[in-house]
């Protein structure tokens, strides 16, 4: 079976519990237990061959080309976390059934539940960085989801936000830090970064990269000065503070750096960083632990000050230092765990976890205080219990460090300092509230809980008196195993795992630590008195008010930049495209290239300067609205005459109906517009547009210089060649369009369509207000239809239809095409509009240019599928040589049917926009009814 | 010849640019016309200037780089469904705002604003 199974017997597991919950609590809880309890087995069954010594890898193409490949790895290491994630994870599923009550949404809750349990595993068993960085991000969202779970509450929503806010940028910094790792190494597979420990380490962007984990890994492990997010994330329901917020999650930050030890570990930076923050992570921790009253809130800073232990442990540069991290990491899940799942039952059973009121429980729950007061002993590192064990060996480790150099003794003092401080809130744990006089109205009359709550933490309870007595049976290997992903060089140090062993240092500390710790808990009420006089803060407070503060400031920006003036967006727009056109500009030693300059002409000058003088002319006439429109038809029949001097014909002719076309059209438009521009630009604004306008005009002018005077190869080689084999037709230009890149064109004459449909659609029920005279009060001429018009016009339509017959039918062959005769015909066709009016065309002209347009462009696109017919690709031309009697040898070619198609588009959109428009001021207005 | 080419494309890149920093609808429409020639002829040089090229077979012994040829032939056409679309677009927003602004209203900070005769919606 592959490893595969095991995520996605998970993925699916998310479901189970959704369908199964309509069939009551229990069924639902066992089936929900059921791919967990597979995925687990199936962990089991390899346990042998990791044992012996192995990496087992599986690889899963998913993308190949782009380097997406999901593979998984099962060492010691992840192994270790993978029993620890599953197993608890049943017991806690199994819990759960017992801590929510009736009412609430348990298959929802579960379906959570496995969901974090799915990404838990994955990070575990990822093989690539990304893979990981994914399943870590899928954590944070389900950690959101699990401490919102009851989402009616405030402070659920508050702690939510925020565990997801902080662990979610450490996310972005990781995935910074592994996109650095994997630029360096030059993979993304775990199987070899592991193996490039020392590419990286002497990699100049190691401190880089360094820093972006940590920052991951410190947020992830509620690491200080990132801690604050754990304690707030205690209202989430109880069985979720113990699996995640205990066990699991928090630890996903340990996994991390117990991964990287390898590859990032080794490095001075490393072990400050590492070792610093572990230290006062686990004193800060142990201290607040000490003043919290909410059983819970005891609980999560406990958790915090374990989880600077075992950083510590993993910054000290020895080898025992990291084989004790892990004995840590096992022994806090298993205790931690079932702290916080009698925490639950107490919480369950008294309806509080003030431990103010909390007091003298032992009469009431006795079996409850047995198992909650040996998983407290534990944490405590009292002998016999497992967290002794693993207490010793950090003491041991704090004394052969020399990681401050003379002043390394500090490290072992605070160390028994942050012991004895975790004894003293251990002891609280146990004699505030199961002892310590009578409780103090409580919501509920405390009684044991349901039998089988209490099974889960049995379980954790027996384990913890098992690794503490026989450490070396219970966890002996799984220890030695995963200590190999860790020290993966040579064989791993000598190292004993037994309650005694004799008379030493530690063990004096560790009696330091107990007795200092009863002590301080003796001592308790001054301490308080002492604490009481800090203002306490909130972090919820503080972390809303930050977050606040930047949505204003990212508000306020917004305002600024985004004040809902398009003006201003285009100026901005363009300033932007100044900076970063002018940026490899000015980088160009010189804009000319290698290629001369052609001769000019007189002619050539004279028409220049007539453009530039009437672009100009626009620019400044501009008020003068009929006046610019002139103008910039001269700029407009220049560049049309300018594309013939440059051997385009077919450019010409499309530029030049284009010309009469827009021109008619903007004349029109100008009947409904205001005739003259009102001065309403100041003049500071007008010298900023002067020169936005001549900065851009400058660059883009360099640019095409360094262009044009550079040689270049064509692509066009290609087109030249098989325009006549391929495509059959001598009219490269048109062969492109109708054959090569027919797809495109066929795209184009689309947007055309829905150009002009839009347009007509805007035309539809528009309310103009059409004056009655020119801007001067000059009143229209009476005489709309002038008879010479109306006699030349008519006479030339057929003319005009016959040429843009023979344009379409040459085009194939020479200059012309559908473009073109569209074009013709359409204005054959306005001319007659203008000339004659509306109500003369509408009983003869019995077009629906709608129509028009859908069986242009249906035509076109039939013509591409038509090719399918015969087996060829979308587009696929056809053409062939027939002698026809008399009139000789002539070419057919399936790309005239769709120029034909393109032919009908080009008129029906031009006919559509402009007869519509013309209309606007007849009785033939568009409207909605004539749709 | 390139010289003088580039210099009318500089100049209608200045006029572009310059009308379509108008805050009325039309001189924009204009401006977006000059923009587009000016493109036009940008994108058409990438072929370099052949005087005496063609673009038909066996017209001549130097061709003309068919392929900007193309591709700006329907740049031209959509440029021109693009204008109209504008175009008609200010129509309709002067009709339903009553003013020819590009912003939809008279800029604030504009003192030099007197309403014109066109601006009331009838």
């Amino acid at each position: 079976m592959s490893l595969f199974w095991i995520p996605v017997l998970l993925v699916l597991g998310v479901l189970v519990p959704i369908i199964c919950e309509r069939f009551g609590r229990n069924v639902c809880t066992v089936a929900t237990m059921a791919l967990p309890g597979l995925a687990l087995a199936k962990i089991l069954s390899i346990v042998p061959e990791v044992f012996a010594g192995n990496v087992i890898t599986e690889y899963l193409s998913w993308i190949p080309s782009a380097g997406l490949i999901l593979s998984l790895r099962v060492d010691g290491l992840a192994l270790l976390f993978a029993l620890l994630i599953l197993g608890i994870g049943l017991l806690i599923i199994f819990y759960a059934s017992y801590y929510l009550s009736e009412e609430e949404a348990i298959g929802r809750f579960y379906a959570y539940l496995i969901l974090f349990m799915t990404a838990m595993l994955s990070i575990v068993l990822a093989n690539n960085l990304l893979q990981l960085w994914m399943a870590w991000e899928i954590t944070s969202i389900s950690s959101f989801l699990l401490i919102s779970f009851w989402s009616s509450k405030s402070e659920s929503r508050k702690g939510a936000r925020m565990a997801l806010t902080v662990t979610g940028a450490g996310g972005l910094a990781l995935l910074a830090g592994f996109l650095l790792i994997g630029d360096i190494v030059g993979s993304y597979d775990l199987s070899v970064v592991l193996n490039s420990g020392d590419t990286i380490r002497d990699h100049a962007l190691y401190p880089v990269a360094l820093l972006l984990v940590l920052a991951g890994a410190f947020t992830k492990s509620a690491q200080f000065p990132f801690h604050f997010w754990l304690p707030h994330a205690m209202a989430a329901p109880t069985p979720v503070s113990a699996y995640l917020h205990s066990a699991t999650m928090v630890k996903a930050g340990i996994f991390l750096l117990a991964l990287f030890y390898p590859v990032l570990a080794g490095t001075d930076l490393w072990f400050f960083v590492v070792s610093m923050t572990g230290l006062a992570t686990f004193l800060i921790g142990a201290y607040l632990a000490l003043f919290q009253h909410d059983l819970k809130g005891l609980l999560a800073y406990s958790t915090i000050s374990h989880l600077g232990l075992i950083t510590l442990l993993l910054g000290i540069n020895t080898q025992l230092a990291a084989i004790a991290a892990l004995f840590h990491i096992m022994n806090h899940a298993v205790f931690k765990a079932s702290l916080f799942m009698a925490a639950g039952i107490i919480d369950h059973e008294t309806g509080t976890r003030d431990m103010r009121r909390l007091n003298g429980l032992w009469k009431y729950m006795p079996h409850t205080a047995t198992l909650a007061t040996v998983s407290a002993a534990s944490m405590a590192g009292i002998p016999l219990f497992n967290g002794f064990l693993s207490k010793e060996m950090f003491f041991a480790e704090t004394l052969d460090q020399v990681a401050l150099g003379s002043l390394s003794w500090m490290i072992p003092v605070l160390a028994t300092l942050g012991g004895i401080l975790s004894v003293a809130y251990s002891m609280r744990f146990i004699h505030d509230v199961f002892f310590n006089k009578e409780p103090e109205g409580l919501p509920k009359t405390p009684a044991e809980p349901p039998r089988y709550m209490k099974f889960p933490v049995e379980i954790l309870v027996v384990i913890c008196l098992l690794v503490g007595i026989v450490p070396d049976f219970m966890i002996g290997d799984l220890l030695a195993i995963s200590a190999t992903a860790l020290l993966p060089d040579g064989p791993l140090p000598e190292y004993s795992l037994s309650i005694w062993h004799g008379l030493n240092l530690p063990l004096l500390m560790s009696v330091i630590a107990i007795f200092g710790g009863l002590l301080v808990y003796a001592y308790r009420h001054p301490l308080y008195r002492f604490q009481s006089q800090f203002r306490e803060t909130d972090a919820k407070l503080v972390f809303e008010g930050i977050m606040q503060g930047g949505i204003q400031q990212v508000s306020r920006l917004h305002n600024t930049l985004s004040n809902g003036s398009l003006q201003r967006y285009i100026a901005l727009l363009l300033i932007l495209v100044i900076v970063m056109t002018a940026i490899p500009i000015i980088q160009l030693d010189s804009a000319a290239g290698n290629l001369t300059d052609q001769a000019v002409n007189g002619i050539e000058i004279t028409l220049a300067m007539l453009l530039c003088i009437s672009a100009v002319a626009t620019a400044i006439l501009h008020k003068q609205r009929m006046i610019a429109l002139i103008a910039i038809s001269v700029v407009g029949l220049i560049v049309s005459i300018t594309f013939a001097r440059f051997s385009a014909p077919d450019l010409a002719l499309t530029q030049l109906a284009v010309e009469i076309v827009t021109v008619i059209l903007l004349m029109l438009a100008l009947f409904f517009l205001p005739q003259k521009t009102p001065a309403d630009s100041a003049p500071k604004r007008i010298v900023r547009d002067l020169g936005i306008a001549a900065i851009l005009g400058g660059i883009v002018a360099t640019i095409n210089y360094a262009i044009i005077t550079r040689p270049f190869d064509s692509i066009s080689d290609f087109f030249i060649a098989n325009s006549k084999t391929g495509g059959g037709g001598t009219n490269v230009v048109n062969v492109i369009l109708v054959d090569f890149r027919g797809f495109d064109t066929l795209g184009e004459i689309t947007v055309l369509g829905i150009a002009a449909l839009g347009i007509f659609k805007l035309l539809t029920r528009i309310r103009l207000s059409m004056p009655t005279a020119n801007d001067k009060g000059i009143a229209w001429s009476k005489d709309v239809h002038p008879p010479i018009l109306v006699m030349i016009s008519q006479s030339l339509l057929p003319l005009a239809l016959l040429v843009s017959a023979y344009i379409f039918i040459r085009g194939h062959n020479l200059p012309g095409g559908g473009f073109i005769a569209g074009l013709v015909t359409s204005v054959a066709i306005i001319q007659q509009y203008i000339a004659h009016g509306v109500d003369w065309i509408k009983p003869r002209i019995k077009l629906n240019y709608q129509n028009l347009i859908a069986w242009g462009v249906l035509l076109a696109a039939l013509t591409g599928v038509g090719s399918w017919l015969f087996d060829r690709p979308f587009l696929t031309s056809w053409f062939d040589y027939f002698d026809i009697p008399w009139i000789g040898k002539i070419e057919l070619a399936s790309a005239i049917i769709f120029d034909l198609g393109v032919y009908l588009t080009v008129v029906g959109a031009t006919l559509l926009i402009l007869a519509n428009l013309g209309k606007l001021t007849t009785e033939h207005r568009p409207t909605v009814e004539e749709e | 010849m390139e010289t003088l080419y580039v210099l009318c494309v500089g100049v209608m890149t200045f006029s572009g640019v310059f009308l379509c920093l108008r805050g009325r609808t039309f001189p924009v429409v204009l401006g977006l016309m000059m923009l587009g020639y000016a493109v036009n002829l940008f994108l058409f040089s990438s072929g370099r200037l052949n005087l005496d090229g063609a673009a038909i077979l066996g017209k001549s012994e130097i061709y003309a780089d068919p392929l900007p040829q193309a591709l700006v032939l329907t740049a031209i056409v959509i440029g021109f469904a693009m204008i109209a679309f504008i175009v008609i677009l200010s129509m309709r927003a002067r009709a339903d705002l009553g003013n020819d602004y590009v912003d939809g209203k008279e800029p604030p900070d504009s003192s030099m604003n007197s309403p014109s005769r066109w601006s009331s919606k009838k």
